[in-house]
C-alpha cells in the first residue's frame, strides 16, 4: 500500500538493516558499469565537456542511468490510456504534466530517466585514452641528447665507505671463509664491496610545448572552444611522457604575445592575421629559455587558417627555422565550416613542410567530436615520424 | 533478529481485528508482523521481494524511487507477501492509526492470496515459502560469484532477468524435457481395408517399416518458456549458469499472479481495510478518524488539486469494483469473483457501463505533439486498454520457434497477436544478452513499422 503526499521525513532505525543495504550495493555496481561504459565511449562522453577549468584534476561527465533491456513492443504511433475525471469526448487536456498514464506501483518498468554527474580523474582518462586509442608513447630524441646522469654500475674492491655494499660484503666473507678455516677472520679488506657509479648520456626528458593560437576577429569563441579543448589533451598526452613538461602559450593577431596558461584560454584579440608573428615569438622564446639541445620542443598551431598573403614569405622563413630545432610541429585548423579543410594559408604552410620530409602534420577540425581524430592524428604521426 | 518495533497498543489490538476479518468469512495464512525502516521498505518495494538476488539494475530501480521519494511523491505503509506464514512489513514511521489501517489491508491481501486461483495454484508449485526461497536464491548468486567472478555471473542474470517475464504460466514450474523421439506410428489397425491396402502393394508397405524412432524437432511447438528453454538447451550452459536461470524463472512464477491481479488483490485489501475498520468499534475516535483519512488518500484516484487523472489508480479501480460487486450480488458472489477471475476477466466481466460513467472513466490519446484528446467513454475500448498491459506478464508474445543444425536460435514475435512489431535497439540488446549464455547466434522474427517481416540479429561485432 502506498499513497502520494508531499512530506516525509521519518525517523529511521538504522542499524541492523542497514546490514543488507542492497540498493545501494547495486547502485555502486551499476556506477561501476557506467564507469566502463563511459571508458569505452570516452571521447564521446567528454569532447563535449568543458574540461579545462583551471587546473582541474578531476572532469565531471554528466551520464545517464543505464537500461536494462527487455523485450518490448515498438512504442504505438499514438499512445493512449484510460483516464479519470471530469472530462468528455473531444475535450483536449494539453500536453502530460510529466506523468503519462504508466500508473503507478509498477516498481520501475520505465528504468531510469535520470542525468547524473560521474568523476573522473584527469591521469585515470588519459591513461584509458592511451590505451583505448592505442596511442604510441612519442618518442623522445636520443641521438641530440646532452644530458648525463651518474648511474650504478658494477662493484670494486675499493671506493668510498658511503657507497659499501654491505650485503654484497656479507656475501664475499661468507664464501671465503667457507673455504678457510673456522677461526679466520670474520671481515677482511678484501671481502669488502663497493658500488660503483659511471657516467652514462641520457635521452632528453625535458619537453616544451608551444601552444600558439590565432586570436583574431575571424576566430570565434567555438573556435577557441575547440583549440582550447584540443590543447588541454595534447598537454595531457605530453605530460604522460615526460617528467619535465613546460608549456608556453602563445596567441597572436598582427602581433604575438606569451601568456599563462588561465590568461591564454581567457584572450580575445581583434584585427587581422599574421602568422609570422607568432612564429617568431615562438623562435624569441626558444632561443631565449630553452636549448634545443636539452629540450624536446614541439610546437602546437591553432588557427582557422586564414593569413595576410604578403606574410607568406615570412611565415615560410619563420616556420622553416623551428622546423629545425623542433622534434615535432603540429597544425590544428579550426573552422565552423569543414569544407575548406586544410585548403588554406595556413595549410599550405605546414604542408610544405611536411612534403619536405620535416616532422610536421595538419590536421582540419569543426566539431568537438573530431578531437580525439586530431588527437590520435598527431600523436600517431609524430610516433611513426 | 531485530526486535518488533511495533507499537505496544498495536499489539492489543491485533487479535480484535483478526477477530473482525475472521467473523466477516476472511480466510487466511498466519501473517509474521515486521515494522521496518523506510529505507528496507524501498528495498523490499524495489525487489518484489525482501531479500533477493544482486543485480545493477535494482540499483537504478532503488536510486530512482529514492530521487522520487525524496522529492516527495510517495510514501510506504506496507509490504505482504503470500505464503505460510505470510510476511507483512510496515513502515516504522507509520501512526497507530495508520498500522491499523494497514493491518486491515494486509488481511485483505492475505485471504485474496490464500484463496484466488493463480496464486494458489503459483504457490502449490513454488512452495508456500518465496521469501525464504528467494533469500537461498540470492546466496546461491552471492556463492556463483565467490567461484566464478562478478562479470560472468552478470552476464548470465542479465540474460535471465531481460526474460523474467517470458514464462508459461500454462504449464508448470516443474516440467520434464522434451520427449528425445517422435512418437512412434500407430500400428495401422487390423481391419479389412488395411490388410487389402498392405496386399496391395507389398513393397511400399515393406519399406514404410523403415526406423521405428525418430529424433523429435528441438523445440517439438513454439516455445514460450524462454527462461525454462535456455535452462534445458542452451547448447554449453554450464550447470551454475543453468541454475541461475531456473532461480530467476521461479521467482517468476511467483510474481505472476502478483502482477496479473493487482487490480483485484489492491482492491480487495482496500475495501477489507474500508470495512473492517468501519465495524472496528474498539478503536479511539481520533484514530478512526486519521485511518479513514489515510484511506481516502491511498484510494484517491486523481491527484489533489488536479481535475483529471492521465492514469488510473488500481486502488480505486479495483477498491470500487468491490464495493460495486458487493452492493449488486452480495458477498459470497464478491468471494466466487475473488477465488476464480485474474485481472482481465475481472475488468471485463465486472466493470459494467454506469461503473465506469460513475467512475468518469475515459480514453485519451496523445498525439505526435504530445497535447492529449479525450477520445471516447465506450466501454469495450476502456476495457481493452486496462487490461492491454496485463496480457502475456506484460510482455510481447515471444517464443522460441526453431534451432538451427549449427545451434542458431530463433526467436518469433507472434505480432499477430500484439498487433504490432516489437521495439528493435532493445530487442538487439536482449538478443546480445541472450547470445552470451546461448552461445550460438541468436535471431528474432518480427514486423517492422510497415508490417513487413523482418529477422533482428545481434550487430557481428558483438560475439
Amino acid at each position: 500500500m502506498s499513497k502520494d503526499e508531499s512530506t516525509s521525513s521519518r525517523a529511521t532505525i538504522a542499524g541492523w538493516y542497514d546490514l543488507f543495504s542492497r540498493g545501494a550495493r547495486d547502485w555502486l555496481r551499476h556506477n561501476e558499469k557506467v564507469r566502463e561504459a563511459v571508458r569505452s565511449h570516452l571521447p564521446d562522453a567528454i569532447a563535449g565537456g568543458d574540461v579545462l577549468s583551471g587546473g582541474t584534476k578531476t572532469i565531471r561527465v554528466p551520464v545517464r542511468m543505464l537500461e536494462h533491456y527487455h523485450f518490448r513492443l515498438r512504442s504505438p504511433e499514438q499512445p493512449q490510456g484510460v483516464g479519470q475525471g471530469a472530462a468528455k469526448p473531444g475535450d483536449t487536456l494539453g500536453p502530460p504534466g510529466g506523468s503519462p498514464a504508466s500508473g503507478k506501483g509498477g516498481g520501475g518498468r520505465n528504468d531510469g530517466g535520470f542525468e547524473f554527474l560521474l568523476e573522473f580523474k584527469v591521469d585515470d582518462i588519459v591513461d584509458w585514452l592511451w590505451e583505448e586509442m592505442k596511442l604510441p608513447n612519442l618518442r623522445a630524441r636520443v641521438g641530440r641528447a646532452e644530458e648525463t646522469d651518474w648511474i650504478r654500475e658494477g662493484w670494486d674492491r675499493h671506493g668510498a665507505r658511503s657507497r659499501l655494499d654491505r650485503r654484497r660484503s656479507m656475501r664475499e666473507s661468507i664464501k671465503r671463509r667457507g673455504v678457510q678455516s673456522a677461526d679466520s677472520p670474520r671481515f677482511t679488506d678484501d671481502d669488502l664491496r663497493f658500488r660503483q657509479l659511471t657516467r652514462r648520456e641520457q635521452p632528453a626528458t625535458q619537453a616544451v610545448v608551444f601552444f600558439l593560437m590565432d586570436v583574431s576577429a575571424s576566430m570565434s569563441d567555438r573556435d577557441r572552444q575547440l583549440a582550447k579543448s584540443f590543447f588541454f589533451w595534447a598537454v595531457q598526452g605530453l605530460r604522460r611522457q615526460y617528467r619535465h613538461l613546460d608549456t608556453v602559450f602563445v596567441a597572436h593577431t598582427t602581433e604575438a604575445w606569451e601568456f599563462n596558461e588561465e590568461e591564454f584560454f581567457k584572450v580575445s584579440g581583434s584585427g587581422g592575421t599574421v602568422t609570422s608573428a607568432g612564429l617568431k615569438k615562438v623562435r624569441e622564446i626558444i632561443s631565449a629559455r630553452f636549448d634545443p639541445g636539452r629540450y624536446n620542443v614541439y610546437l602546437f598551431y591553432a588557427s582557422d587558417g586564414d593569413n595576410a598573403s604578403s606574410d607568406h614569405a615570412d611565415a615560410e622563413a619563420a616556420l622553416d627555422e623551428i622546423a629545425a630545432l623542433a622534434n615535432y610541429a603540429g597544425y590544428l585548423e579550426v573552422s565552423a565550416t569543414p569544407q575548406s579543410r586544410l585548403n588554406s594559408e595556413c595549410g599550405a604552410l605546414f604542408k610544405a613542410l611536411a612534403d619536405a620530409g620535416k616532422p610536421a602534420a595538419s590536421f582540419a577540425i569543426s566539431r568537438f567530436e573530431d578531437i580525439w581524430d586530431a588527437v590520435r592524428h598527431f600523436f600517431q604521426h609524430q610516433a611513426a615520424g | 533478529m531485530p526486535t518488533p518495533h511495533i507499537d505496544k497498543k498495536w499489539r492489543e489490538l491485533l487479535p480484535r481485528i483478526e477477530e473482525l476479518a475472521a467473523r466477516a468469512g476472511l480466510k487466511y495464512n498466519p501473517v509474521d508482523f515486521e515494522a521496518v525502516p523506510e529505507s528496507f521498505m524501498m528495498e523490499i518495494a524495489v525487489y518484489g521481494l525482501p531479500v533477493r538476488m544482486p543485480h545493477w539494475s535494482f540499483g537504478v530501480r532503488y536510486i530512482s524511487q529514492l530521487i522520487q521519494h525524496r522529492m516527495g511523491h510517495s510514501r510506504l505503509f506496507e509490504v505482504v507477501f503470500p505464503g505460510n506464514p505470510g510476511h507483512a512489513y510496515l513502515a516504522a514511521g507509520n501512526s497507530l492509526a495508520e498500522n491499523m489501517l494497514v493491518t486491515a489491508h494486509v488481511l485483505g491481501h492475505a485471504d485474496f492470496s490464500r484463496n484466488n486461483m493463480l496464486f494458489r495454484s503459483s504457490q502449490q508449485q513454488v512452495g508456500d515459502h518465496i521469501v525464504e526461497q528467494a533469500a537461498s536464491h540470492a546466496r546461491q548468486i552471492t556463492m556463483a560469484v565467490e567461484e566464478h567472478g562478478l562479470k560472468r555471473v552478470e552476464l548470465v542474470l542479465d540474460a535471465a532477468l531481460a526474460l523474467e517475464q517470458h514464462i508459461d504460466v500454462d504449464r508448470r514450474v516443474q516440467r520434464e524435457r522434451y520427449p528425445e523421439y517422435q512418437a512412434a506410428k500407430p500400428e495401422p489397425p487390423d481391419d479389412a481395408f488395411s490388410k487389402r491396402f498392405a496386399a496391395l502393394n507389398p513393397d511400399e508397405a515393406a519399406r514404410d517399416e523403415g526406423p521405428k524412432l525418430k529424433r523429435a524437432a528441438i523445440p517439438p511447438h513454439p516455445e514460450r518458456d524462454l527462461l525454462w528453454f535456455i535452462a534445458n538447451y542452451a547448447p554449453e550452459l554450464e550447470g551454475w549458469e543453468r541454475d541461475i536461470f531456473l532461480a530467476v524463472r521461479e521467482e517468476s512464477f511467483y510474481f505472476h499472479p502478483v502482477h496479473a491481479t493487482q487490480i483485484m488483490n489492491e482492491g480487495w485489501a482496500s475495501y477489507w481495510h474500508a470495512r473492517l475498520l468501519r465495524e472496528a468499534d474498539f478503536l479511539p475516535q481520533g484514530a478512526y478518524v486519521d485511518a479513514i483519512k489515510c484511506h481516502s488518500d491511498v484510494v484517491r484516484p486523481i491527484a489533489g488539486g488536479d481535475k483529471v487523472a492521465l492514469g488510473i489508480n488500481p486502488y480505486h479501480l479495483g477498491f470500487s469494483m468491490w464495493e460495486d460487486i458487493v452492493e449488486r450480488d452480495g458477498m459470497d458472489a464478491a468471494r466466487r469473483i475473488m477465488q476464480e477471475d485474474d485481472d482481465v476477466s475481472f475488468v471485463r466481466n465486472q466493470l459494467n457501463a454506469e461503473l465506469a460513467a460513475k467512475l468518469q472513466l475515459f480514453r485519451f490519446g496523445a498525439d505526435s505533439s504530445g497535447s492529449v484528446k479525450v477520445l471516447e467513454t465506450d466501454l469495450n475500448a476502456l476495457h481493452e486498454v486496462i487490461v492491454g498491459p496485463k496480457y502475456n506478464f506484460g510482455a510481447p508474445s515471444v517464443a522460441a520457434s526453431h534451432v538451427r543444425v549449427d545451434g542458431t536460435l530463433e526467436l518469433a514475435h507472434d505480432y499477430k497477436v500484439d498487433g504490432r512489431g516489437i521495439d528493435v535497439e532493445r530487442t538487439k540488446k536482449v538478443l546480445e544478452y541472450v547470445e552470451k549464455v546461448w552461445r550460438r547466434p541468436v535471431i528474432m522474427h518480427t514486423v517492422d513499422s510497415h508490417g513487413t517481416e523482418i529477422a533482428l540479429s545481434t550487430p557481428a561485432d558483438s560475439k
